[in-house]
């Protein structure tokens, strides 16, 4: 079967999560790979919703974090400061799912502007929960596509702390959580150095040379010892995520 | 004690130039008709207070109500920008747009603050990240028993919290259900609430549920605006029209177009139906 660069994506990040995991779910490649897993390899999974919906198992993705779908489906719907209070600073979150305009070889991430905060070039949207999910869920995942502008040397605003600058901030904060432990791109998977929490290749996707990978990182990107291919989507994996997208669309009349 | 009002006369009663305003609602329920509202009453040098400040909080920037936001997330969900808000933000258009920017998670805890009556809230947030460099009102405390640092922010104090709820009934109390956000922290944290509702009824049949219901000697005025939350939604009555949210996108890109949109579907009104047959 052939697939897109996106479906690679979302199925890699679906395959990290499993039956025990209690999800931090955003809005966008994040839910599409939280309800992938569910439909396929991870039944069991539990997806939380910042609107405040626990245990959710949409039939059709939501918009927006806030759909009433979410709640339909929901085991339980909490109000908003509960959710903030108790579900992610109580830490009983165990993956938060992140992603942003701009992300650094730490997994630090920029939602907030590119440019100068006071004179912004762009005004993006902000932190919404990721400013706190970045350090109240036990690991962070973060899926983004690769490009130059993204996957940037330096970020032009700090809004979710991933291991800090230099790779040492978060732990001599204190911070007990691990932080991100995965990027899932387009492109490729990454993983963090266990010392020096820079993240380097672990696998490529099928048919992504590593000077693509390369050309498409603003830093000198590592590499892991043993680079390995990316699994193929099976067949099944690719059904149900495009069967989960077209009744989506159907759902929202957008296409 | 709640008091029924057409939704023109809530506003102008309760809401003045100045004011700092919270129109709450997480996605659903949002106050459209009463954000209309303000807009058709040309008031301006507002506060507006929302986490997550959505077309409605784009449509009061883009002509001009506002004066500062204060605010956590400003996107069209699933959609991309707010255009009118970043073209504030960007370019100073209409106005210049002042800007005291949160987490969600701070404004959250900073709601509930309000609503229980203290001068702060105080959570463990911000860690590593740049806002508190860049926002000056988000700050640190060591905790007596522990010394752990913690963050702090000013609790939410609104002048005015507007709301959009299900239903009322006759004595003015208020049912919200579904997804239920901050609604009730942020009425509580208010000098002054208005709700708009989608109908009034005789019983709101809450007894022994654990509903979320708001007395009606919490909220000011009762409004009857069926409707009211559309593009957003309300639980139970009709559903959330996300190709407008979508369609919003190009609407908003362009200041012109923008100001056309609002002057056919605000200013003559062809949206808020239910404004036409307030009772």
């Amino acid at each position: 079967m052939t697939y897109t660069a996106t479906e690679m994506m979302t199925i890699a990040a679906a395959r990290a999560l499993r039956n025990e995991d209690i999800c931090f779910v955003g809005i966008g490649l994040p839910s599409a790979a939280c309800n992938l897993a569910r439909l396929t390899h991870a039944p069991r999974l539990t997806l939380v919703y910042e609107s405040g919906t626990i245990e959710t198992k949409p039939h059709v993705l939501p918009l927006s974090i806030g759909d009433g779908e979410l709640c339909d489906t929901a085991l339980t719907t909490v109000p908003v400061p509960e959710m903030f209070q108790y579900w992610l600073q109580g830490g009983r979150i165990t993956v938060g799912f992140l992603g942003g305009a701009q992300v650094d070889r730490y997994g630090n991430l920029n939602s907030t502007v590119v440019g100068d905060y006071a004179r912004p070039k762009v005004r993006l949207p902000g932190s919404g929960g990721a400013s706190e999910i970045a350090t109240a869920c036990q690991r962070i995942y973060i899926v983004m596509p690769h490009g130059i502008r993204a996957f940037v040397d330096k970020l032009d605003f700090l809004t979710s702390l991933g291991h800090g600058p230099t790779g040492r901030e978060r732990r001599e904060v204190g911070i007990k959580t691990d932080g991100p432990t995965l990027i899932v791109t387009d492109l490729c998977t990454m993983r963090p150095d266990p010392e020096t929490k820079e993240f380097a290749v672990v696998t490529l996707h099928p048919g992504v040379t590593a000077e693509r990978v390369r050309e498409n990182t603003g830093w000198p990107v590592r590499f892991h010892e043993s680079v390995d291919v990316t699994p193929v989507p099976e067949p099944h994996e690719l059904s149900v995520l495009r069967d989960l997208l077209q009744r989506t669309a159907q759902a929202h009349g957008v296409n | 004690m709640a008091e029924f009002l057409a939704l023109s006369d809530a506003i102008s009663r309760f809401v003045k130039r100045g004011d700092c305003v919270a129109l709450e609602g997480f996605t659903h329920l949002i106050p459209f008709a009463a954000g209309h509202e303000i807009i058709r009453q040309g008031l301006t040098d507002l506060t507006l207070i929302r986490m997550t400040p959505d077309l409605v909080y784009d449509q009061m920037i883009g002509v001009g109500c506002a004066r500062k936001l204060v605010f956590s997330w400003g996107g069209n969900p699933g959609v991309g920008s707010l255009h009118r808000l970043r073209d504030a933000v960007e370019h100073g258009w209409p106005r210049p747009l002042e800007i005291d920017e949160h987490g969600h998670s701070a404004m959250a805890h900073a709601y509930a603050a309000g609503a229980a009556g203290m001068p702060c809230a105080i959570f463990r947030g911000y860690l590593g990240s740049d806002l508190p460099r860049v926002n000056s009102r988000i700050q640190s405390v060591v905790c007596p028993f522990t010394g752990e640092i913690l963050a702090a922010v000013p609790a939410l104090r609104p002048d005015v919290t507007i709301i959009h709820a299900q239903k009322a009934d006759r004595h003015g109390n208020v049912l919200v259900s579904g997804i239920i956000g901050v609604q009730k922290e942020a009425v509580l944290a208010a000098a002054r609430a208005i709700v708009t509702v989608e109908e009034v009824v005789d019983d709101l049949e809450t007894a022994g549920t654990n509903a979320v219901v708001l007395p009606a000697w919490t909220v000011h005025a009762v409004a009857v605006a069926p409707g009211g939350a559309r593009p957003s939604y309300a639980h139970g009555y009709y559903q959330r029209d996300n190709v407008f949210y979508t369609e919003w996108d190009s609407i908003a890109r362009d200041r012109d177009r923008f100001r056309d949109w609002i002057d056919t579907e605000v200013i003559r009104g062809r949206r808020d139906a239910a404004e036409a047959t307030r009772t």
